[in-house]
């Protein structure tokens, strides 16, 4: 019987054994440093926020693993041995594999600032991380005041959780506009005020220099490049993640960022296989990045690699592109690819809506000479990831969404409709007479006939 | 621990405190229980009808002032902060001292009425006689302990509905809906019979949108009686009894799912919803508590058509001359609607029907039919091996005492604001089996937006671990889901969606999104 390892128990490794337990009776053995069981990595902030405790963010039952004979085991892997197929565990045990499949994740991202070791200085990405912050910031009295800084998704997320035990919160984002790396400016600019909304001083443009040391070793205030010094007991460092490989160092696995591997997931090494945050394609597919940290396409190439464990070799190929996330109370997702307005590419076109009172917004992005329909964000409007979908394939025209919008509505029952405000908008955007059209149960579910 | 914990609100966000308002509201809210618990202890209140307005109008304006000082200057949005951390809501101290004293008024108001003030025969003294001036406004009757506990049952939906509505004001499905329970509540159940009492002082008692089998009492002898005596008014009520359970309901629920009762008509829900709410976590999610509740609730389903036939035959004729209805048809009747359902799952929707429920419902049916039988076995009034009469105590005390209130209610901040729903309402369990068999409803999932995060299954009231399908991307079909609603307003990710489309594909798992991108054609030709 053949012995698969998998190193790491997040999305990724843990859906490659469980659709390799699907398909075969394969020997499978996770190996976590981390926890015991599989967690949803992106929920840990809801356990500190009191929304759920950690039990709650465990997706399957604990009995779940025995029943499926997943072996479970904790451990720290501290070396690979392609050539002899082995793994070293905490630097003394060793344990042969017949196929290894790396899905270690990511490490927070540190600079090289002065200071970023001190006590009260953290990242948000592990277990280990919650329960520092449970030390850094268990409420106001001892935590007065927290600076974080990064302004991507974690860098909010935290600033949410802190902001529910009602510590003041400090937001140092280098860019003009939060996050507008990734969104286009109007959605950016939505996002800035309920930052603000929210309580959160935002700091636009501004650049952590030092973390100030109190003397016994633990944090005492930062400065900035804009001269200020904001005295703070806790400091969160969120400026992005990169590939967690450091064991992997004399292994010659190759790497670069990440673990550098094919569209089938295979590394330069025969029988050892990467997927989710810490691989990295040779060639980016499309779109993407080579190294693509996101839930989703973790747990697509865990699939993926099932089936070529599985003596069925089988691609990656990710699909259309989709993503979603929550900034405080706005909900975000977006279909196809819409680029930030510093990152518009020659060919693309943006069409964007706001409603003139609550923090609602789309932005859809369209071929400028074709109108072909390429990509859309919508914020506090929650759409229907099929219907985007087969928009996406059929390669539909952006007057044909604009009509269609009402099908894609995915918001709950009752809620208000804002597609003739939408279309209307478009109408005078582009100087075209759309109608809309009613939802329509039929075109909706027509894939299921 | 830390001292956090021992923060007593329902509302506040520990680590966070509660604010000096909140403070005062609970001691306003209090001070209006107070003036009940006076009257329970036979102190005279002079003028009982101001202290009894006085006293409900604590309770709710404290509320009130409570959820809007805790809600109404915040972002709109998921308010959970702290849920876990609270004592009330986390079965921490303050949760038992809730349950217990819940649990004890339950016991005290079904098997020891005489401590409200009941007095047998008599002028009732008390908490009773506090209710007086309020029902005598009503029906024109004083008031009974039954009374006092609708009128601060409507009280509590009330309070807690606005509480609810401040919580949840971004979501309009939510809105509505807790809208919905509270005319129900008000209208159907409290005000209405009590006028109808003063319209027609024979009529029944009868909350119209409380349907057999959850209302087990509704065809029992003494009723039909009243309904006959009542003349037209009263043959009318009866007809609806029938056509609300046979042919109203199964319309309805086919149409919308059985949220248009459980979580939008019905008072054990509107209480759950409202009053409920801070609990509905508690639920208990585990494969094993799903195994419990489907065993428990269809047993009681069995458990209630037992009694009824037993309780409506017993006082049926024999002779077709005097009244078309025998003993004869009646069961008749009974043994072919039974067998008709019976057969339509096992034919028609088998597939649909894991292993254990296919034992479960051709067990419940040999059961049901070897009793009935058995009658042309037994002499009269000995149906069912039992005396009908004892049937229908056991069943009173047992699910309609024990059951839905003592255990349903009164422990709501242990075992979460739906035991009853879940385990216990025969009602539920039939709409349930609809749902899951010919029902237009279903949440859908959307797409792989999924993140696993587990709010919605936390959340669930109902403990359906939503999860488990959308991540998946299956649609949920589940017989027990109530509809409420919440899995979809908590998801962070806009992933759930309660609606009703065609029955075709209702489930269907979702591949091409999930994973790697299948060849699509392939895919529709294998579905063909």
């Amino acid at each position: 019987m053949e012995n698969i390892i998998i190193i790491g128990n997040g999305i990724s490794g843990i859906t490659a054994a469980r659709h390799i337990r699907k398909l075969s009776d394969k020997r499978i053995i996770v190996i976590s440093a981390e926890t015991d069981h599989f967690f949803s990595r992106t929920a840990l902030m809801y356990v500190y926020m009191g929304h759920m405790q950690f039990d709650h963010i465990k997706p399957y039952e604990d009995w779940f693993w025995e029943k499926n004979s997943i072996e479970l085991m904790r451990a720290f892997v501290t070396k690979v041995n392609p050539e002899a197929k082995e793994i070293t565990l905490d630097t003394i045990r060793t344990l042969k594999y017949d196929k290894l499949i790396i899905a270690t994740g990511s490490k927070p991202n540190k600079f090289g600032w002065p200071g970023q070791d001190l006590h009260g200085v953290q990242g948000l990405y592990s277990k280990q991380d919650l329960d520092l912050l449970e030390v850094n910031a268990p409420n106001r009295d001892i935590c007065q005041r927290a600076v974080i800084v990064g302004g991507g998704l974690i860098g909010i997320e935290l600033a949410e959780m802190l902001r529910s035990r009602d510590i003041p919160v400090t937001f140092l984002v280098r860019e003009d506009s939060f996050w507008d790396g990734v969104l286009p400016n109007g959605e950016s600019a939505m996002i800035n005020e309920h930052i603000l909304e929210h309580h959160i001083d935002l700091k636009l443009k501004t650049n952590l220099v030092e973390i100030i040391d109190d003397g016994h070793g633990k944090v005492k205030a930062v400065t900035t490049d804009q001269g200020q010094t904001i005295p703070c007991d806790m400091v969160g460092l969120t400026p992005g993640v990169s590939p967690n490989i450091d064991f992997l160092k004399d292994s010659g696995i190759e790497l670069g960022r990440g673990v550098k591997v094919n569209r089938f997931l295979e590394t330069n090494k025969p029988d050892v296989y990467a997927i989710g945050d810490c691989a990295e394609q040779h060639e980016p597919i499309g779109n993407r990045r080579p190294i693509e940290a996101v839930w989703y396409t973790g747990r697509m190439m865990g699939e993926t690699l099932a089936q070529t464990i599985c003596n069925n070799r089988t691609e990656y190929r990710p699909g259309h592109w989709f993503n979603s996330a929550k900034f405080l109370d706005i909900e975000y997702q977006t279909y196809g690819w819409v680029f930030s307005t510093k990152g518009m590419q020659e060919y693309e076109t943006q069409f964007h809506w706001r409603h003139p009172n609550e923090k609602i917004c789309i932005t859809v992005s369209y071929h400028k000479e074709s109108g072909k329909f390429l990509g859309i964000n919508t914020f506090g409007i929650r759409m229907r990831h099929e219907v985007f979908d087969r928009w996406l394939s059929e390669g539909a025209h952006v007057h044909d969404v604009m009509t269609h919008l009402a099908d894609a509505n995915f918001d709950p029952e009752f809620y208000a409709h804002y597609e003739a405000d939408i279309t209307a908008a478009f109408n005078r955007h582009a100087g075209v007479q759309l109608k809309v059209h009613k939802a329509s149960m039929k075109s909706i579910f027509q894939h299921q006939s | 621990m830390n001292t956090y914990d021992r923060n007593m609100s329902l509302t506040g966000q520990p680590p966070k405190n509660v604010s000096a308002g909140q403070k005062w509201a609970t001691l306003l809210g209090l001070a209006g229980l107070f003036i009940l618990l006076l009257a329970v202890f036979n102190i005279k209140l002079p003028g009982k009808g101001w202290w009894l307005a006085l006293s409900l109008g604590l309770i709710f304006g404290a509320t009130y002032w409570y959820s809007k000082m805790a809600y109404a200057n915040k972002e709109k949005g998921i308010k959970n902060d702290g849920v876990w951390f609270k004592s009330i809501s986390s079965r921490g101290f303050w949760a038992w001292v809730a349950g217990i004293a819940f649990t004890g008024f339950y016991i005290i108001l079904y098997f020891f009425p005489e401590y409200l003030g009941l007095v047998q025969g008599g002028q009732s003294k008390g908490l009773i006689s506090l209710f007086d001036p309020l029902s005598k406004m009503l029906s024109g009757n004083a008031a009974s302990q039954w009374f006092v506990y609708g009128t601060l049952y409507t009280v509590a939906i009330l309070a807690f509905g606005v509480k609810f509505i401040w919580k949840y004001r971004h979501n309009r499905y939510e809105v509505i809906r807790t809208f919905s329970v509270m005319f129900f509540q008000t209208a159907f159940a409290f005000i209405i019979p009590e006028i109808m009492a003063r319209l027609n002082g024979n009529l029944p008692y009868y909350d119209l949108k409380n349907i057999w089998p959850l209302n087990y009492y509704n065809f029992e002898r003494y009723r039909i009686n009243a309904f006959i005596d009542a003349g037209d008014i009263g043959l009318a009520m009866l007809i609806f009894g029938v056509l609300s359970i046979f042919v109203i309901t199964p319309i309805l629920t086919y149409k919308y799912g059985k949220r248009w009762y459980c979580s939008w008509v019905c008072g054990c829900g509107g209480l759950a919803e409202t009053a409920g709410d801070p609990f509905r976590h508690l639920s208990d999610k585990s494969l094993s508590a799903w195994k419990v509740e489907r065993w428990v609730v269809h047993s009681v389903v069995v458990f209630v058509t037992l009694m009824t036939t037993a309780v409506i035959y017993s006082y049926l004729g024999n002779d077709t001359s005097k009244y078309w209805l025998t003993k004869g048809t009646f069961l008749g009747g009974v043994t072919a609607l039974i067998t008709l359902v019976f057969l339509w799952a096992m034919i028609f929707k088998r597939k649909q029907l894991k292993q254990d429920a296919q034992y479960g419902a051709i067990g419940y049916f040999v059961v049901i039919i070897a009793l009935i039988s058995m009658h042309y076995f037994s002499g009269d009034g000995n149906i069912f091996l039992f005396k009908s009469e004892s049937l229908r105590k056991s069943y009173g005390f047992l699910i309609g005492s024990v059951f839905s209130g003592v255990i349903g209610t009164g422990f709501y901040p242990i075992f979460g604001n739906r035991v009853w729903c879940r385990f216990g309402c025969p009602m539920a369990a039939i709409m349930g089996f609809q749902q899951r068999l010919f029902s237009r409803f279903r949440i859908t999932t959307n797409g792989g937006q999924c993140i696993s995060c587990g709010n919605c299954s936390t959340y669930c009231e109902m403990g359906i671990d939503v999860r488990a399908y959308a991540q998946k991307g299956e649609n949920i079909v589940r017989s027990s889901c109530v509809g409420c609603g919440i899995c979809s307003a908590v998801c962070p990710r806009g992933v759930l969606k309660l609606e009703n489309g065609p029955l075709q594909g209702r489930i269907k798992p979702n591949d091409v999104l999930l994973g790697n991108d299948v060849n699509l054609m392939e895919l529709v030709n294998e579905s063909q």
